[in-house]
């Protein structure tokens, strides 16, 4: 079958059923090997120049046009949320810090949603502890990280909230899945 | 950071749009030409400031979907060696040495991750086995209410 960027396969041929549920799967995640490829370096290493898709493409074997094409079809069909640069908070001056907090259950939800709605908040996740809510926050200077603090408690209420600064960094391996 | 550095950081949220030359609507927004947008790019990408210029994927298909964040109470005088023994498992992510609070005896932070909550505990039960530090908890995650990339010199509090 030729590769057709972002297209399906015929799915309208008979094919004994486990074919089927192969070329099922195939639609749900729209990816051929050539996807997968341009995948890993769209994701580790994407060409820092004025016309990336070329570089991509003269990598691949493929043209410019189907470099960019698949870019597209993935980023529509979801797989690429967006691509750009992952900084060094620190090299940027800025601070981070964990958070810690107990919340009600019956509040997890309301509360972790007014917390995610700053931005100096990267990650928030629920957690089966009775410290149930563990977020991140990225600032500009350790004013701004108070201050967000002080916000984040008046505005949820939550009073059990402990601030946990890395002491010491042993591994911090980039997550690729960000 | 001058003006110009911290334009191009700030046109560069949300990602570069998807065209043939993806860089000259950053450069343009940031107020520079896209040769100098371009090096200092190149610049940080070599320096570290930038760890990564690639494409963040919604979702991972690499198998690892269970993740922990594993927390052990760690002696102070053996930190040192826990820490590093911790970061050389592969199922270990992120691995940071933390202030104990209140009631919470942990001092160790490893982000564990597994094909399953079984694979998380194995990993966990290995560098414990390792080390023969046995106070540990795994804390699953229940629900994830965001994950995004930072966004540096926010202006305003709230997004």
């Amino acid at each position: 079958m030729p590769n057709v960027p972002g297209m399906l396969p015929d799915l309208t041929a008979p094919t004994p059923p486990g074919i089927l549920v192969k070329r099922r799967i195939a639609k749900v995640l729209l990816v051929d090997d050539l996807d997968r490829r341009l995948l890993e370096i769209v994701q580790g290493d994407f060409p820092i120049a004025e016309r990336p898709y070329r570089v991509l493409g003269e990598c691949l074997g493929i043209s410019e046009r189907n470099a960019l094409d698949r870019v597209r079809a993935l980023a529509n069909s979801g797989i690429i949320r967006e691509i750009g640069p992952s900084f060094d908070a620190r090299r940027l001056e800025h601070v981070t810090t964990l958070v810690a907090a107990k919340v009600p259950a019956d509040r997890l939800d309301e509360a972790a949603n007014s917390i995610s709605a700053f931005a100096q908040v990267t990650h928030n996740y629920g957690r089966d502890h009775e410290y149930n809510l563990w977020f991140t926050l990225v600032c500009r200077d350790a004013e701004e990280l108070e201050r967000t603090l002080e916000e984040i408690k008046t505005k949820t209420g939550i009073s059990d909230i402990h601030e946990l600064p890395a002491e010491r960094t042993f591994k911090l391996r980039v997550n690729l899945g960000f | 950071m001058t003006e110009a550095q911290i334009g191009i950081i700030k046109a560069l949220r949300g990602g570069l749009p998807l065209c043939e030359e993806p860089f000259l609507e950053p450069a343009q927004k940031a107020g520079v030409s896209q040769d100098e947008l371009l090096a200092q790019l190149k610049a940080w990408n070599a320096d570290g400031t930038i760890r990564r210029f690639g494409a963040v994927l919604r979702h991972r298909r690499a198998g690892y979907s269970v993740n922990a964040m594993g927390v052990w109470n760690v002696p102070d005088d053996r930190i040192e060696e826990f820490g590093r023994a911790a970061a050389a498992s592969e199922a270990v992510s992120h691995c940071y040495q933390r202030t104990r609070f209140s009631n919470f005896r942990y001092n160790l932070y490893t982000m564990i991750h597994g094909k399953s909550r079984e694979g998380c505990e194995n990993a966990a039960r290995r560098i414990s086995e390792e080390t023969g530090i046995a106070d540990y908890a795994l804390l699953y995650t229940t629900k994830e209410f965001k994950k995004a990339r930072p966004v540096y010199f926010a202006s305003t509090s709230e997004a």
